[in-house]
């Protein structure tokens, strides 16, 4: 995958050096004003989950409280269990994202490096699933997943994110771009197909399956959907699901439900800032979709 | 489906060999395959001959045809016996007027013909930005990209309160001379302009993304040539950014769209399809019957999103054909 520095503009003329200057100091200003239009939500988020309930929406707003009112923090675990919703949204993420890269990649070095029977006709199912939208078949997987035993389990979630189309797509794009000579060459060595493809695909294909391990995590972690039609049972419960039933509870409480969603913003604000260039790199190249 | 083995005379499987190749080979993806036949292929299979069934749940399913279709599209007789002067324009603004799937659809169009420009302007004008060689380019590329990861579900809640009749949106408002003074999300006028704001909001910095690397794909002799030829920096804009950017803006306008299309998170979390029906979109519905446990029925409104969905896809190709062929 291409390595783009995105900050390589170009280059000020010399001959007018005030207006450029000037220029640039516009520039930031826009800068800054974009960023904290972005951002505005997000502290208006942290300011009211440390202010009493009925500061929140004081007039004119403070986006100081007067008072930082940490127990909110504190609060918010005895009264939801938060930290099992925390516990079951990271076994499902960490598992989909640990399956959905390894099946995906395994599965596309055949499409990409193998010649077989119905190589292509397989291939082009999953193609064509990639444009129908999962809202036009989850009913059927529904009744399919309630009938072999799935409804309101944790394996639901997994199975339903684990073996996209998205995924094999990805891999088999990238793996073509490999020149096939390695592979030949290795085989004339002795290795099996199962050696070429961890000796030889795995180690070259590390950004793309970054990219992978990202998308999925983070659209796992993040998924409402799936877990709202799957999941009833609270101790199964994902947080974004959760975190909806802490709103509906609590509906007045709104300094505990701005903590609440605070909290849960956490893990993923830190896998994606740890690994943003993966990800923004991923989608800058192949333009995943959304 | 009949296949043609690809060509090449030399190394195409024969005999013995040609099974084990083809034995390994399906050793490789069987482990994806079977889980997505499993879960994806034969779901996406049913959903259409589901669409055709009236299912409650129960043992008895019955296959009634297109009636679902005929349910969804029909307007009722007692609609059409109050009108003046009944003709086809006047049943169809009853159509988008008074039945679910009407409303759902020129809800969900609406919201989509709304959004996608305002998302796009955003987006190329963030990347423009971003595009000058700054200090600390990546970090603001991270900040304004952060909307687009955090979940749905507290930054809806968030942007729901902001958006209260006494929240700090309507302050702001107040202070630049609006007195509207309703919570957005309960006014039926308003409440899809919240949807749409959050939409626009939270995916803006992914499409910046994507136009960010066309824009630094542009080459930079174009710009030069243009500056010895006296062109300033709106005529370049026109003249070489928007032409070069053609190609991402068409991409980006198809991604979107579906995305539109498919708008369900944001409404459900945000109003609930409400007030009354005024932010009920195509999912919402499907969602609205499936929880009334007519499964027949939803199915059909989900293949209606699903032909929308494809006709959008096939124009693509078209298109695209049509692009590279210029």
């Amino acid at each position: 995958m291409a390595q783009r520095s995105f900050s390589a503009g170009p280059l000020i003329r010399p001959d007018n050096h005030k207006a450029a200057a000037f220029g640039r100091i516009v520039l930031y200003i826009l800068l800054v004003f974009l960023s904290v239009i972005t951002l505005i939500p997000f502290v208006w988020m942290l300011s009211s989950s440390l202010k009493l309930d009925r500061e929140v929406f004081e007039f004119p707003i403070r986006w100081v409280p007067k008072v930082f009112h940490w127990e909110n923090y504190s609060l918010i675990w005895t009264k939801a269990p938060m930290l099992m919703y925390f516990k079951n949204t990271a076994i499902v993420a960490v598992s989909v994202t640990i399956i959905q890269t390894m099946t995906s990649s395994f599965a596309a070095y055949a499409f990409a490096k193998l010649e077989f029977k119905f190589r292509d006709t397989l291939f082009l199912c999953y193609i064509a699933t990639i444009a129908v939208p999962w809202q036009a078949y989850m009913i059927p997987q529904f009744i399919e997943f309630r009938s072999i035993g799935l409804y309101d389990t944790l394996l639901a979630i997994m199975v339903l994110q684990a073996f996209s189309a998205f995924g094999v797509f990805l891999m088999r794009q990238f793996y073509r771009g490999i020149p096939t000579e390695l592979c030949e060459a290795a085989r004339i060595d002795g290795l099996s197909e199962y050696g070429i493809w961890a000796r030889i695909m795995l180690p070259l294909s590390k950004s793309a399956i970054a990219t992978l391990v990202i998308f999925t995590f983070i659209g796992t972690w993040n998924d409402y959907m799936g877990p709202m039609i799957y999941l009833t049972t609270e101790s199964v419960k994902t947080v974004q699901v959760g975190l909806r039933r802490f709103i509906q509870e609590n509906s007045s409480d709104y300094h505990l439900i701005m903590a609440a969603s605070m909290v849960s913003l956490i893990p993923v604000s830190v896998v994606f800032l740890a690994l943003q260039r993966y990800f923004i790199e991923g989608i800058a190249t192949s333009g995943l979709k959304g | 489906m009949i296949q043609s083995v690809p060509k090449p005379a030399v190394g195409k499987p024969k005999g013995k060999l040609g099974l084990k190749r083809t034995l390994i080979a399906l050793s490789f993806i069987a482990p994806n395959f079977i889980g997505f036949a499993l879960f994806t292929l034969i779901p996406v299979i049913a959903a259409v001959f589901m669409s055709m069934t009236e299912w409650s749940g129960g043992a008895d399913i019955k296959w009634v045809g297109l009636q679902n279709y005929v349910n969804l599209f029909t307007v009722p007789q007692r609609y059409i016996d109050r009108l003046e002067n009944p003709n086809f324009f006047s049943i169809l603004g009853l159509f988008f007027e008074k039945v679910d799937i009407g409303i759902a659809l020129k809800n969900t169009v609406t919201f989509t013909v709304i959004t996608v420009p305002l998302t796009m302007i955003f987006s190329i004008a963030l990347a423009l930005v971003l595009n000058k060689a700054v200090k600390g380019a990546i970090a603001f590329r991270a900040i304004m990209f952060f909307p687009y990861v955090s979940s749905t579900v507290a930054i809806c809640v968030c942007w729901n309160f902001m958006l209260m009749k006494n929240g700090p949106i309507n302050q702001l408002l107040m202070l630049l001379g609006s007195n509207f003074n309703k919570t957005w999300t309960a006014d039926s006028s308003m409440a899809i302009w919240a949807v749409i704001i959050v939409s626009v909001w939270k995916s803006m910095g992914y499409y910046m993304v994507i136009y960010l690397a066309a824009l630094q794909g542009i080459p930079r002799e174009l710009y030069e040539a243009a500056t010895v030829d006296g062109a300033n920096k709106w005529q370049q804009f026109w003249n070489i950014t928007l032409p070069q950017l053609r190609p991402t803006t068409f991409f980006v306008s198809v991604m979107l769209v579906i995305g539109c299309f498919k708008i369900y998170d944001t409404v459900a979390l945000m109003t609930g399809g409400g007030p009354g029906r005024a932010t009920k979109m195509l999912v919402t519905y499907t969602i609205d019957e499936f929880n009334a446990s007519k499964y027949g029925s939803a199915c059909a409104i989900a293949m209606v999103l699903l032909v929308l969905v494809l006709t959008v896809t096939i124009l693509q190709f078209r298109m695209e054909k049509k692009f590279s062929a210029d």
